[in-house]
């Protein structure tokens, strides 16, 4: 009746258990202190419910930072391996939980930090950018985040109820296959990224549709903002790499439920087709990830440095060059199967030539500020940082795309180095810069710069101390994923000052964790109008809280930078539209109920409950059809209302 | 918030405070550096030799870019920031663009990557693992067989068989086949060059050379299971004669290794020590590879990827 | 209709084929991905049936003419939709109903026969490449006349609203598109499957 669950499947180590603990502690609070406050309502009507893009935004930002703590702890447990006890299986934590924790690591941070950031600002930010009051479907984009959640939940309750794959997070076969990896591990892995992904196809054609067709008359392609560009970039990847996702997963998954032989080492399948596709996939991902993070600093720059964009078609050119190049160099991830020299050399090549836009943006960054007039505010300085570390990690990106040096290097400590140089210079400095940036637009008050200067330099330089003596153990011969060595290699002290770059990256963190509440609490103090930096794009042009339907008129655009534009002394302001009264989606709870029942699904099938199941599959097809089939789905604002709320927002900012 | 007088940053303090931290830094580097074993850049191979030499050549290349990023980067952060009464700029707020400047940073990395493309083809045909070595000396022949968690090493046209220790002659091309009875592992020998993956039912290619005499460290970079850290195993570079001693010691061996002896090797175990056996059946790397190879497999799967050039 | 509301249905209208469109685009890439698994592993057989052994082509030849033909009466449907028809639209569309059906009755019947002899997907790489390339096919057909069968219910309780018909032209380019990957099917698959190596 239940499948194979079981009493057993609950935590029997000391280490989980706490974790399971802590968690469940802090969900109660949160329980706790929203009845106290008596806020469910509040909660649901004005949050859970709402299609409004800003309101889901500010969803993603809250489950991926929750997402981030819990990948920071996982690392955290293994630089402690490494640096402490340093010996294989010897130790609180044994081999298997190390290995449970480094997949679950990658597994966290790729899929819920940083596509759950990304897909936050997204909301938050496109449809202000573009000038329109919504994205294309929101119910849809609902659905896409109750999906995201979906999987965020399933990779949480494998620490409760059961286990973590222990292959890494891309699970290879043979070893993610039944007969290596029979437990519920690698399904779990599986489903929590297959829900998850689906939402994430979903918010890609939701997004590009809304840029395409939703974007404010006059707003031509060569007027758009640079970040939606890049965003255009990226999301053009999500629709064309997702679903080589979404095939793989399901083919390694009938694998291991019905018994299929895709990626079995025998009866004729071929664990190397499944390298093949799911780095098919895993580079333009990695490509999803920093093209937004670009696109930030592309608007950041030129705000701090009072001076346009420097090579904006340059700019587009690059981003379009990357966006295509990216689906062309997936075999660099593996040189060391043997495809042969022809196949690696041009694979090699290829990875080499994606440089060379990269590059030019940088360059145009750099010269934006030349003959500038540059501050120095958070935002900035995580540029600052960027450049650094992302160039760093550039260059041995370069190196690692020479087939014959990645020969030496593939698998080792120097590759772990170079990608968290790329995750966490570009995707993850670009995501800190673009919440600092656009934090007062949305919330009416600015981020104490103190605090948030600090943060940073404990981010720059824990990130050094964490990741340079990773590159020096991997030219040692270090490998990745190794949960103890020799001591005779003296390896440890390189390991003991990673660890000790973690902790400083931690004491990071706590200053951002302080850096918002303090904002929080000091924020009369720290308030700004709607326009702190001096803008140049149309969401700095809203008033600050931003209406609900975003803009009261749609006046077309005439300039790219258009708020730049009009503010300019004797600007001739373009006529305004007539009001007329606009409408909103009404509130639904049918992205809770789809989310929930692929919850289920995931959970019913990693247990092989196949009654829950089809069940769950058959109400989740019924709740679509209905929502196909509402009518009463939007909500009228009124002109006199429109009027009114004018009033208020626009008076109460300077 | 209330601007002081004078900037908390002079000049001074900066220069001070970046040579203090370079100071600390080339320091530190040194002290955690000193007299470790840098496999990578300290080849003992031919292979290795090659690739350290173009890591040596594309680092350098790189630097053409990154230096001047990093001089633009702080030099124009400097002169252009707000404060910057001192020096004289100009401010040219709607200047968005220069073909000529455009060109020259399209051009220029355009032109790096065109030479590293060059040598990026000529260098991967020239590492590449199906390829024999460029030798006088007869190859030997080490059949590699990755398991769960440590390595097999079969020396059919010794009749030994060595486990978690390769031992081979200096100046001398070993040619290793590979396979595994395991998840996806790979070989790797930092100090003499080149990893690859092992996989079932596969014949992966390697060719490895030491130059002298040594005792190197292999390992495993490619999880495949619990006991994955344990798969560490010694490489010995010896000389021609200590070899043919060795070989011989082993043939006397009580120790047999045959299909039984194998299958219970093969079970999954930690902390193998290194032991020798007498290699009974010289067909066995062949029949492990067998357990995987059905009839008609797929054009990929288990075809004897071991011609030169398959491409 | 007011020129603004027609001018939002305008919009509507776009917005959502162009989200189909984007949709069908990714569809593409999934069954890409399965059709480069197929190729790939069609010789894994594990002594087993090869392709030669197991296809037989004149089911396929007429599943294909069903399922053209169904493309053809959809077509039809969406002529008698523009004209108002109901009773036409009705026809067609049932006709489109039957075919597909048809076409299922047949795809499960060749399943059911290979399972029976021996020949599933548990049998070699092979197999599970031909029933899952074929079957997400075939689950794809599905879906789209369980959308057929809701919308005509919903045809008869609302009637031609400007939704319907938009859903019914989101329909036909979902079916044509089904009927484009049945004819790679049928010709990577059984045609190619039939040929001599």
């Amino acid at each position: 009746m239940w499948g194979r669950l079981s009493l057993d499947a609950l935590p029997h180590d000391m280490i989980t258990i706490g974790g399971v603990v802590g968690g469940g502690l802090a969900l109660l609070a949160a329980v706790a202190a929203l009845t106290y406050f008596k806020k469910w309502r509040w909660l649901w009507t004005n949050w859970l419910t709402s299609l409004d893009p800003k309101k889901i935004g500010v969803m993603y930002l809250v489950v991926a930072t929750i997402m981030l703590l819990r990948g920071l702890a996982d690392a955290s447990m293994l630089r402690a391996q490494q640096a402490i006890f340093a010996t294989s299986d010897a130790g609180p934590i044994s081999s298997d939980m190390f290995q449970q924790v480094f997949s679950a690591h990658g597994t966290i941070m790729i899929f819920f930090v940083a596509m759950g950031a990304l897909f936050g600002l997204l909301n938050l930010i496109v449809p202000l950018q573009i000038g329109s009051r919504d994205v294309a479907f929101p119910m849809l984009n609902s659905i896409s985040f109750w999906l995201f959640v979906a999987g965020m939940v399933l990779m949480n309750v494998s620490l409760a109820v059961g286990e973590f794959s222990t292959a890494g997070w891309l699970a290879y076969p043979p070893l993610s296959g039944l007969e290596y990896s029979p437990g519920t591990g690698v399904d779990y892995w599986i489903w929590s990224l297959q829900i998850a992904g689906i939402g994430s196809l979903l918010s890609g054609i939701n997004f590009l549709i809304t840029i395409f067709t939703l974007r404010r008359p006059g707003m031509t392609l060569k007027k758009m903002p640079i970040f939606i560009w890049a965003v255009i970039g990226c999301l053009l990847l999500v629709a064309f790499a997702f679903p080589i996702l979404t095939a793989t997963l399901s083919l390694l998954s009938l694998d291991r439920t019905i018994g299929t032989h895709f990626f079995t080492s025998t009866m004729g399948g071929n664990p190397m087709m499944y390298v093949n596709l799911i780095w098919a996939w895993g580079h333009p991902e990695v490509y999803i990830l920093v093209l937004p993070a670009f696109g930030i600093f592309s608007e950041i720059v030129p705000v701090f440095s009072k001076k346009r964009l420097f090579g904006y078609t340059s700019m587009v050119v690059a981003l379009m060059a990357i966006t295509i190049l990216s689906f062309t160099v997936w075999l660099h991830h593996f040189f060391t199967m043997g495809a042969g020299a022809n196949v690696n050399a041009f694979f090699g090549i290829m990875t080499m030539v994606i440089a060379i836009p990269t590059g030019v943006k940088v360059f145009n960054w750099i010269f934006t500020m030349f003959r500038g007039r540059v501050t120095f505010a958070t935002p900035m300085l995580w540029f600052m940082g960027f450049v650094v570390t992302f160039t760093i990690g550039g260059l041995t990106g370069v190196l690692l795309a020479v087939p014959g040096i990645d020969f030496q290097v593939h698998n080792s400590l120097f590759l772990v180095a170079h990608f968290h140089n790329m995750i966490i210079g570009g995707v993850l400095f670009g995501f800190f810069a673009g919440v600092t940036y656009w934090w007062p637009k949305f919330t009416g008050f600015r981020l104490h710069e103190g605090l948030g200067k600090i943060a940073f330099w404990c981010w720059l330089i824990g990130f050094m101390l964490a990741f340079l003596p990773l590159y020096a153990l991997g030219l040692m011969g270090a490998a990745r994923r190794i949960d103890g060595y020799d001591a005779s290699l003296g390896w440890q002290e390189l390991f003991v000052v990673a660890g000790i770059g973690m902790l400083v990256i931690l004491v990071g963190v706590l200053f951002q964790v302080l850096q918002v509440a303090y904002s929080v609490w000091k924020r009369r103090e720290l308030r700004v109008g709607s326009d702190p930096w001096g803008g140049r794009t149309l969401e700095w042009s809203t008033s600050t809280p931003i209406a609900e339907y975003n803009f009261a008129q749609l006046t077309p655009v005439t300039h790219r930078d258009e708020f730049w534009e009009q503010k300019r002394p004797g600007h001739n302001k373009q006529a305004a539209p007539a009001l007329t009264s606009i409408q909103v989606p009404k509130n639904t709870s049918l992205g809770i109920v789809i989310g929930m029942l692929a919850g289920v699904i995931g959970f019913a099938i990693i247990w092989h409950i196949w009654w829950l199941a089809f069940v769950c599959l058959v109400a989740t097809i019924v709740t679509v059809i209905v929502a196909t089939l509402r009518e009463d789905t939007e909500r009228i604002i009124t002109v006199d209302e429109i009027v009114e709320t004018e009033k208020r927002l626009r008076g109460a900012t300077s | 918030m209330k601007k002081p007088t004078k900037p908390f940053l002079t000049p001074l303090r900066i220069t001070s405070l970046v040579f203090f931290v370079l100071v600390v830094v080339a320091l530190g580097t040194f002290l955690l550096l000193n007299g470790k074993n840098i496999a990578v850049l300290n080849p003992q191979g031919i292979i290795a030799d090659k690739e350290k030499g173009l890591f040596i050549f594309t680092l350098s290349l790189g630097m053409l870019v990154v230096i001047p990023v990093f001089v633009m980067l702080f030099a124009f952060a400097w002169k252009y920031r707000e404060g910057n009464t001192k020096t004289k700029r100009r401010y040219t707020p709607e200047a968005d663009g220069s073909r000529l400047i455009e060109g020259l940073w399209w051009g220029i990395p355009i032109t790096i990557i065109t030479i590293l493309g060059v040598v990026t083809w000529i260098s991967t045909h020239d590492l590449d693992p199906y390829r024999a070595l460029d030798s006088d000396k007869k190859p030997i022949t080490v059949q590699v067989v990755a398991l769960q968690w440590k390595w097999l090493f079969l020396y059919p046209d010794y009749g030994i068989a060595t486990v978690n220790e390769v031992r081979f002659p200096e100046d001398t091309p070993v040619n290793f086949e590979i396979t595994a009875d395991a998840p996806m592992s790979a070989f790797w020998i930092p100090n003499l060059g080149t990893q690859t993956y092992a996989m079932n039912g596969m014949n992966s290619q390697l060719k490895l050379e030491a130059h002298t005499t040594g005792e190197y460290r292999g390992s495993n970079t490619n999880i495949n299971g619990e006991g994955y850290a344990d798969m560490e195993f010694k490489a010995i570079a010896t000389t021609k004669q200590e070899f043919g001693l060795w070989t011989k010691a082993i043939q006397q061996s009580d120790e047999h290794l045959a299909w039984t002896a194998y299958e219970e090797l093969a079970q999954p175990s930690r902390h193998q020590p290194v032991s020798y056996y007498m290699l009974h059946d010289r067909s066995l790397y062949d029949k492990i590879r067998g357990k995987y190879m059905d009839s008609n497999t797929s054009t990929s799967q288990g075809a004897n990827i071991d011609h030169e050039g398959m491409n | 209709m007011s020129t603004l509301a027609l001018r939002d249905l305008k919009l509507l209208n776009f917005k959502t084929n162009s989200g189909f469109w984007l949709y069908l685009m990714t569809d593409c890439i999934l069954f890409a991905s399965l059709f480069a698994t197929y190729i790939v592993l069609h010789g894994g057989t594990a002594g087993g049936p090869t392709s030669r052994d197991i296809f037989e082509l004149p089911m396929a030849l007429t599943e294909t003419i069903i399922l053209l033909t169904s493309s053809f009466t959809c077509g039809l449907a969406l002529l008698a939709l523009r004209q108002e028809n109901l009773k036409q639209l009705v026809v067609w569309l049932g006709v489109t109903y039957v075919l597909g059906i048809a076409f299922l009755t047949i795809e499960l019947t060749e399943f059911s026969s290979l399972i029976q002899a021996g020949h599933g997907w548990q049998q070699s790489a092979f197999l599970s490449a031909f029933f899952t390339l074929v079957g997400t096919h075939g689950l794809h057909i599905f879906i789209g006349l369980l959308w057929l069968f809701t919308m005509v219910i919903v045809l008869f309780k609302r009637g031609f609203t400007p939704k319907l018909k938009r859903q019914l032209g989101l329909f036909a380019l979902f079916w044509h598109f089904l009927d484009l990957v049945w004819i790679f099917i049928f010709t990577v698959v059984y045609l190619m499957g039939v040929m001599p190596s």
